[in-house]
């Protein structure tokens, strides 16, 4: 495993993780992966556990935070919300994201130029 | 801003491990509990709905493992880790750990301490404002005593004027003794040393008192009141460090003596100009008293900014042949010379030599310290490698399995570090005490930060060179080789067996370098022992004695004779007698001594020291008369003025040996030789005597009094009768100490005695760890060869052939090591060539010694093993495997 890979994957994930709870509201980890999953129209093949671990960076960032609560299920579980930087820095992020996105889609439109 | 408070959170969440696991269990189980509900309702089976759920999770231990690398600092986590598994490990093999700890422990604690003494005698400034600027000011050495090493006060006060390339020249009285003032007016007389120093000395060196001022230069004006600054030390033990002593008055030899102010305890006089001896009063020098004192000063100047020692070395030739000895006499010029030396080379710089031996025997022993443990180390590597095998197939890579092994070697270093800096405090606190040590600086003895730092890194650089050999070895073992290899017997064993017998012998080599060199040491120590020094020391004491004479040498004759009379009277008194100047300590000279009717040129003739003795003298001391006879009582001021000289100076002046009944010139006027008394050492034990000359004191002024009493007793035991006789007849004698003459000598001798021991003891060590070293190798050779012998026993092999064959492998290695050893060590012995005395650096003996004793101890090293082997039981080794 490459770090350069895992930190792009951590980062989109980090990034879908903060929109999730910004269009749902607060959420409990398995009700963002399952979110997350019938989002991407299973097209993200996501390692559940690995949620946890985008979770427990964005907490320590002050970007979400945790309290526990009850399930519509009524089963206790961890509930996440964004928190205002956390708005903030989704909002960064995504201009950022797609402008970056822009600019390689349109890299990667241009016809093949011979060498 | 947001890394800062990530880092902040990764740090806390280090440390809240347990609380934050039991979260993320509990989160997970709910995670679990969740997906398992929705499965079902898709019309799972419970089995595959759970199945499936954990599937999806990826595992519950992986996305824990995952959390804790996110949240925390994996890296002290690993670090954690590794440390946690040493201890175990080390905890398990506790033999092992306890005697590398306690090698490392002495190794270490060696060295800190050697450093903290190196560190305060060489390395550090004096302990004296911007001190790279003072120099020591003097006439180039010579034979005959402080007197010509010291200038007048008329030359001085010239110097001081005329001089353009220092700031200002200071100095003190050179001739003070000690217990030279009684402290009186609180109840007995106390005997305390005081010294004389010019107006401006503390402000030359840049001291500022704790307590009231310094002098002023009023008070080195003749009349005036008459002031002293105490040491802090004194002002402790004898004022009971009273905050109010600033302008009070103490009483000193019977006179008022105001108290202005009370010097630092970072100050201490005796440490720096007088090693060994302290001073408890400071006073100033009235120059106009002492202008025909002929030399009495030393000096001391501070440069100017910006000038060189060259330049003012330069300035001091121009100028030091116009200073007058003493202005009253218009030709007393052209007598001086002047050297100048850097205030701390003169004070330290003869200590060099010694003091980088100590350092390099050190260092040799850190080296067979590193040796040994790699030693040790391989050693349990070779019963380990299954271990590191085991846990590399478990996926560790090479470079953690070198980590947790430099970890080991790091723990076991830290652990020796720890141990070794209580052994070097401990070692300190005691040199700082032993004021018997003649060693400049000693008392300011301490590990402090730098001897930290010093500690620090050479636990670090041990716990590498120890660590590394074995780390590798172990590393870059085949998996395979390792897991297949059952130990003993393999080939893997035998690689390992000449690595370490490499180590062994280079252990060998160095202890047997240590050995030489102490060796050398000691010879020249017992040869020093043995030099005739011209008087017995043992059974005899001095005791500074108090006297009023009034100037008159009348008076002090009936004083003297008095004394000694009632002292002689003693039970167990032998001999008594009384001279100013003790041998080995303070001296001076009352220029040149010739022949009547012959001439020389100026400088021509060494000028021999003086002594002033009473009759009696020469006995109680165990001096030998050669020729003549003794002072007596009837050597009056009166009568034909007499001489005594030692032999060095009858040799030269009187070639045929008839040198009594001739007449002399010498102290301004003719003197009748009367006798010729040996030789005595008189300023060091090593140096050859020079001339030396003993004036009556019936006849002659004495610059003080010692009683020399020989006793037929222990003197210690005679001390309390002395005293109290001599308070006797004069109740203002102070209670000062009674010193047996041999401490003189003991304190003369004390920096090689100190030298000696500390080498000697390295040696020792290095002696032992060798040992050890030798005794692994060969006990480790026997256990793999257990089958080996087995078969040879079984063929009819003796045990006594089986002890041959394992004697014969240690004496292999004991002599390729002696042998380098020996070669290194004659490199080494010429290096310290300059500290021997009465041997030649290729002492035969010396080498004799040491490759006997290294073959012997090692020869019993290897016996150990040896005796186990012819006692293998052939069956049960053949067996075995």
């Amino acid at each position: 495993m490459s770090k350069e890979k895992l930190d792009l994957l951590q980062g989109t994930l980090d990034l879908m993780v903060l929109r999730t709870l910004v269009t749902m509201g607060p959420l409990h980890g398995y009700g963002l992966a399952r979110r997350i999953e019938q989002v991407s129209g299973d097209q993200v093949l996501l390692n559940q556990g690995t949620i946890y671990a985008s979770l427990v960076r964005l907490q320590q960032r002050g970007l979400i935070s945790a309290r526990w609560g009850t399930s519509d299920g009524g089963r206790r579980a961890k509930f996440y919300s964004i928190t205002q930087g956390g708005r903030k820095r989704l909002a960064a992020e995504t201009e950022n994201w797609q402008r970056l996105s822009a600019v390689i889609g349109r890299l990667l439109a241009r016809p093949e130029e011979g060498r | 801003m947001s890394s800062m408070r990530e880092w902040l959170e990764r740090i806390r969440s280090f440390f809240r491990k347990r609380e934050l696991d039991r979260d993320l269990e509990n989160e997970l189980s709910s995670h679990l509990e969740l997906a398992v509900e929705e499965n079902l309702r898709q019309g799972m089976s419970p089995e595959e709905a759970r199945r499936q759920a954990l599937i999806k999770l990826g595992g519950i231990e992986p996305s824990k493992e995952l959390h804790r690398q996110v949240r925390g600092l994996p890296f002290l986590d690993s670090i954690v880790q590794d440390l946690r598994y040493t201890f175990r490990t080390l905890k398990r093999d506790r033999g092992f750990t306890v005697i590398a700890v306690l090698i490392l422990g002495l190794g270490i604690g060696a060295n800190t301490a050697v450093f903290s003494v190196v560190d305060t005698i060489l390395l550090r400034p004096l302990p004296f404002a911007k001190p790279q600027q003072l120099v020591w000011i003097a006439p180039p050495p010579t034979k005959c005593g402080f007197s010509c090493e010291t200038y007048s006060a008329d030359a001085f006060e010239e110097f001081r004027a005329q001089n353009r390339s220092l700031q200002d020249v200071t100095g003190y009285f050179a001739f003070s003794t000690e217990d030279n003032y009684r402290l009186t007016g609180r109840g007995e007389p106390l005997p305390a040393t005081g010294i004389d120093m010019a107006g401006n000395f503390f402000q030359v060196l840049g001291v500022q008192p704790s307590l009231g001022r310094l002098f002023t230069a009023n008070e080195t004006r003749k009349g005036s009141h008459p002031v002293v600054l105490l040491a802090n030390a004194y002002w402790k033990r004898q004022f009971a460090a009273d905050p109010g002593i600033v302008g009070k008055a103490i009483d000193l030899n019977g006179q008022p003596v105001t108290v202005v102010g009370v010097l630092p305890p970072t100050f201490d006089f005796g440490a720096v100009f007088s090693p060994g001896e302290k001073v408890d009063l400071y006073t100033p020098m009235i120059l106009d008293d002492v202008r025909d004192w002929g030399n009495i000063l030393t000096m001391i100047g501070r440069l100017k900014p910006g000038v060189s020692v060259a330049q003012a070395q330069a300035d001091a030739n121009l100028l030091a042949p116009q200073l007058y000895f003493n202005t009253k006499y218009p030709d007393s010029n052209k007598r001086y010379q002047a050297t100048l030396t850097p205030l701390k080379m003169y004070v330290t710089g003869r200590l060099r030599g010694p003091l980088i031996m100590l350092w390099s025997a050190v260092g040799a022993i850190l080296l067979i310290v590193c040796v040994n443990l790699s030693n040790l180390l391989l050693a349990r590597a070779a019963t380990r490698s299954k271990e590191f095998a085991l846990r590399s197939a478990l996926g560790a890579g090479r470079m953690r399995l070198v980590r947790q092994l430099l970890t080991e070697s790091l723990v076991l270093s830290g652990a020796g570090a720890a141990l070794g800096l209580g052994l070097a405090s401990a070692i300190t606190s005691f040199l700082v005490h032993q004021a018997s040590i003649a060693l400049p600086l000693l008392s300011d003895v301490r590990v402090d930060g730098s001897a930290l730092a010093w500690t620090l890194l050479v636990a670090i650089s041990a716990a590498v060179l120890f660590g590394v050999l074995p780390g590798l070895r172990v590393s870059s073992g085949n998996l395979h080789e390792s897991l297949k290899d059952a130990g003993p017997g393999m080939s893997e064993g035998k690689k390992h067996e000449r690595v370490r017998a490499v180590l062994v012998i280079s252990e060998v080599a160095l202890a047997c370098v240590l050995l030489v060199g102490a060796g050398l040491l000691l010879r020249s120590f017992l040869r020093v022992l043995d030099v005739n020094l011209g008087f017995q020391p043992d059974r005899a004491a001095a005791i500074k004695i108090d006297y009023d004479d009034g100037g008159s040498p009348a008076k002090r004759g009936v004083i003297f004779r008095q004394i000694l009379n009632h002292i002689g009277a003693i039970p167990g008194v032998e001999d008594a007698g009384m001279v100013d100047y003790l041998p080995l300590g303070q001296n001076r000279n009352w220029g040149p001594l010739t022949p009547k009717g012959k001439t020389y040129r100026p400088g021509e003739l060494p000028s021999p020291l003086v002594y002033v003795v009473t009759p009696g003298f020469f006995r109680a001391m165990g001096m030998r008369l050669v020729a003549g006879r003794d002072f007596s009582w009837e050597d009056s001021p009166t009568s034909q003025k007499v001489i005594v000289i030692n032999e060095a100076a009858a040799r030269s002046l009187w070639p045929r040996g008839n040198a009594v009944g001739q007449i002399a010139v010498a102290g301004g006027g003719d003197r009748l030789v009367i006798g010729v008394v040996a030789d005595v050492r008189e300023t060091s034990v090593e140096g050859a005597p020079g001339w030396q000359a003993y004036y009556p004191a019936t006849q002659d002024g004495p610059a003080g009094a010692e009683l020399v009493v020989r006793t037929k007793l222990p003197p210690d035991s005679m001390a309390t009768s002395v005293i109290r006789t001599l308070r006797q007849l004069n109740p203002n004698q102070p209670a000062a100490d009674f010193q047996p003459l041999q401490q003189i000598v003991d304190h003369a001798v004390s920096p090689r005695r100190f030298f000696v021991l500390l080498v000697a003891s390295f040696a020792g060590f290095g002696l032992v760890l060798a040992s050890l070293g030798i005794y692994g190798v060969i006990s480790y050779s026997v256990t793999r060869r257990t089958q080996e012998i087995g078969i040879r026993m079984a063929l009819g092999a003796s045990p006594a052939n089986v002890q041959l064959m394992v004697i014969r492998v240690t004496l292999r290695l004991v002599l390729a090591g002696a042998g380098l050893g020996v070669l290194a060590s004659l490199g080494v012995a010429r290096l310290i060539a300059s500290l021997l005395f009465g041997i030649t650096p290729a002492d035969p003996l010396t080498f004799a010694a040491t490759v006997i004793v290294l073959t012997s101890v090692a020869l019993v090293a290897g016996y150990l093993p040896a005796r186990r082997a012819s006692r293998i039981d052939p069956m049960s080794a053949l067996r075995a495997n």
